[in-house]
C-alpha cells in the first residue's frame, strides 16, 4: 500500500436543499481494493462522481493525489481523470464511433498517437474478449460487451485508480464473474479500484479471491460493513 | 498580437481522430453553411453599394467643385451684349481657369432628357450659360456675384455649392449605410451561428459527458466544435461570395449618360475586397463558436 490515491475528509453533498451525503470521510490509498454498497439512492453513484471530479462537494475537502479539487482549474480535473478511469453504470458510448474507437477515445483527447498505440489497443480489447466485436457499434453490443468495453476504456491509459459504478448492473451471474476477475487482475497489476454496487453476493465472492474493504453508506455516511460482507 | 502559425496551420488542417468525435449533426451544418452563403452574397451587396456611392461622392465633390455655371436671363436682344461682357470679367477674375459659352447643340443636349431630341432651343427664351473652370483655390464667388450685378445685370453665379453639397452629403451617408449594412451582416451572420452552435452543443449534451468523462479538456472539446462551424462557415461564405460577385459582374457597365445604379459594383483592385469576406465569415463563425461552446461548457458540470 502507498500514497492516497484519492481521499475524502468530512465531505458533504446537498442538491436542492437537502444534503445526500454527510460528513464522508475516505482514503483510497494506492492498490487499494474497495467496495462501496448500499441501498438504491444512497448515494453511491453521487460518492463515485466526487471521487473523479465530477461533481464537487459542499463542505469538505476532496483530494486528488494530494490537490483539492477546489483549487484546481478545469484543466487539472481533465488531467487528473486521465489518471482515473471510470466505468458508468450505463457505460456512456459515442454511439457513432466503433468499439475499438470508443476504446481509444481517452488515447485521443490527450493527444496521444494512435497508430503508436494500436498493438496495445488490440491486446486490450482481446483481453476484455472484444476482439471479434471491435468494428460494432455501441448499440449492437450486449450489456456484457458494453461492460467490457467501458473497462477497457477505463484502463486504456494505464490509469493509478479505476473506479466503477454498478459494472455488473446489466449483466447475469457469468458474466459479473467474468468483469470481478478482470477488475481484480488489474488490482494484481497495482491499480486502486473502487466498485459501487448493490451485488453482495459479488462482493463475498471478490473477497475469496482479493482482499477488499467493503463500505456501506447508510443514512448519508459512510461506515464499515459488518463481518456478514 | 503575435499570430501563431503552427496553431493557425493545426486549425485549419484539423485532427482527424478529434473531427470524428462529435457526430455529424445535420440541420445545423445545412443552417450555417445557408447564413453564411447568404450572409456574404448580401455583404457583397452592400460593399457594392458602398463603393459605388463613394467613388459617386468622391466624383460629385471633386468635379463639382472644380467648376461654376453663370446663367444670362436678359432680353433676347441683349443676351450676346451681356455674355460678352461676362466673359470679359472672368477673363480678369483671379482663380477662373477658363469661361466659355455653351453653344446652342450643348443646351440641347442639356434639356434633351426633359423635352426630348427635338426641343427648338433657338425660338424658345432659354438663358445662355456660362461654363467657368476653376484654376488653384478657385474664385471669389461672393465678390464675382458683386461685380456680375453691377456691371451684368442679368448675370446670375452658380457655383453649385446650393446642390452639391447634398448630394455628396447623400452619397456620404449611403456609403456609410453601406459600412453599417455590413456591419449589421457580421453581426447576423455572428447570431445565427451562436444559435446553431448552440443547438448543436445542446444536442451533444452526451457527447460533452463522455469526452469530459475520459479527460477530455474543455478545449478539446471546444476545438472540435468550433473548427467544424469555422469551416462550415468558411465554404458558405465562399459560395456565397462567388455567386454574389458573378451578380454584380453581370450588371450592366456603367454609361456615360447613365444613371447611378449602372455604376454598382467593383472597379480594378476593388474586386480584391470578396477575397475577405469568406475568410471574414469563418473568423466571425470562428469567435461566435469558441464563445458558445465556451460559455456552455463552463455551464456543464
Amino acid at each position: 500500500m502507498g500514497a492516497e490515491v484519492i481521499e475524502l475528509e468530512n465531505v458533504a453533498y446537498s442538491y436542492g436543499g437537502g444534503e445526500l451525503l454527510s460528513d464522508i470521510s475516505l482514503k483510497l490509498q494506492a492498490g487499494s481494493f474497495h467496495f462501496l454498497t448500499g441501498p438504491s439512492g444512497s448515494g453511491k453513484t453521487t460518492l463515485l462522481k466526487l471521487c473523479y471530479g465530477a461533481l464537487m462537494p459542499t463542505a469538505g475537502e476532496v483530494r486528488l493525489f494530494d490537490t483539492d479539487v477546489r483549487t484546481m482549474e478545469r484543466d487539472d480535473i481533465a488531467d487528473a481523470r486521465r489518471r482515473i478511469g471510470v466505468v458508468h453504470q450505463d457505460c456512456q458510448f459515442l454511439d457513432h464511433l466503433t468499439v475499438a474507437d470508443n476504446i481509444s477515445l481517452p488515447l485521443m483527447v490527450s493527444g496521444r498517437d494512435l497508430l503508436g498505440e494500436s498493438a496495445n489497443l488490440k491486446e486490450l480489447i482481446g483481453w476484455v474478449g472484444l476482439k471479434a466485436r471491435a468494428d460494432a457499434l455501441p448499440p449492437e453490443l450486449s450489456g456484457g460487451e458494453r461492460q467490457r468495453a467501458a473497462l477497457a476504456r477505463a484502463i486504456i491509459m494505464s490509469p493509478d485508480a479505476v473506479l466503477a459504478d454498478e459494472p455488473t448492473g446489466n449483466v447475469d451471474w457469468e458474466m459479473s464473474q467474468r468483469l470481478l476477475r478482470l477488475l481484480i487482475e488489474l488490482n494484481r497489476m497495482g491499480k486502486t479500484i473502487m466498485v459501487a454496487t448493490h451485488d453482495l453476493a459479488l462482493i463475498r465472492a471478490a473477497k475469496s479471491h482479493v482482499q477488499a474493504r467493503v463500505l456501506r453508506i447508510s443514512n448519508r455516511r459512510l461506515q464499515l460493513a459488518g463481518a456478514d460482507l | 498580437m503575435k499570430l501563431d502559425f503552427n496553431r493557425v496551420t493545426e486549425f485549419v488542417m484539423g485532427d482527424a481522430q478529434a473531427d470524428r468525435v462529435v457526430p455529424p449533426t445535420g440541420f445545423t451544418a445545412s443552417l450555417t453553411v445557408f447564413s453564411a452563403g447568404a450572409m456574404a452574397f448580401l455583404a457583397v451587396f452592400a460593399l457594392a453599394l458602398s463603393m459605388a456611392t463613394g467613388r459617386l461622392a468622391d466624383r460629385w465633390g471633386s468635379e463639382l467643385a472644380r467648376s461654376s455655371t453663370i446663367r444670362i436671363s436678359a432680353p433676347e436682344g441683349q443676351i450676346a451684349a451681356q455674355t460678352a461682357a461676362t466673359l470679359k470679367i472672368l477673363e480678369t477674375t483671379k482663380g477662373v481657369a477658363s469661361a466659355r459659352a455653351l453653344d446652342p447643340d450643348e443646351q440641347r443636349a442639356l434639356l434633351e432628357p426633359w423635352f426630348g431630341p427635338d426641343l427648338p432651343v433657338d425660338t424658345l427664351p432659354i438663358p445662355q450659360l456660362i461654363e467657368v473652370v476653376e484654376e488653384g483655390e478657385g474664385f471669389d464667388a461672393g465678390g464675382l456675384r458683386l461685380r456680375l450685378s453691377a456691371e451684368v445685370p442679368g448675370a446670375i453665379l452658380d457655383d453649385h455649392t446650393r446642390w452639391r453639397r447634398p448630394l455628396v452629403s447623400a452619397a456620404t451617408r449611403l456609403r456609410m449605410l453601406g459600412y453599417i449594412s455590413i456591419l449589421l451582416i457580421g453581426a447576423a451572420t455572428a447570431a445565427m451561428i451562436t444559435l446553431a452552435a448552440n443547438a448543436a452543443l445542446a444536442a451533444n449534451t452526451q457527447v460533452i459527458g463522455v469526452l469530459r468523462l475520459v479527460g477530455a479538456r474543455d478545449s478539446y472539446i471546444a476545438q472540435a466544435f468550433v473548427r467544424r462551424f469555422t469551416l462550415r462557415a468558411l465554404t458558405g461564405g465562399a459560395v456565397g461570395t462567388v455567386a454574389a460577385g458573378v451578380a454584380v459582374f453581370l450588371l450592366p457597365a456603367a454609361q456615360e449618360d447613365g444613371g447611378f445604379l449602372t455604376g454598382l459594383g467593383f472597379h480594378g483592385w476593388q474586386w480584391l475586397w470578396l477575397l475577405v469576406i469568406p475568410p471574414l465569415a469563418a473568423t466571425v463563425a470562428f469567435a461566435a463558436t469558441q464563445a458558445a461552446a465556451r460559455k456552455t461548457l463552463k455551464d456543464t458540470p
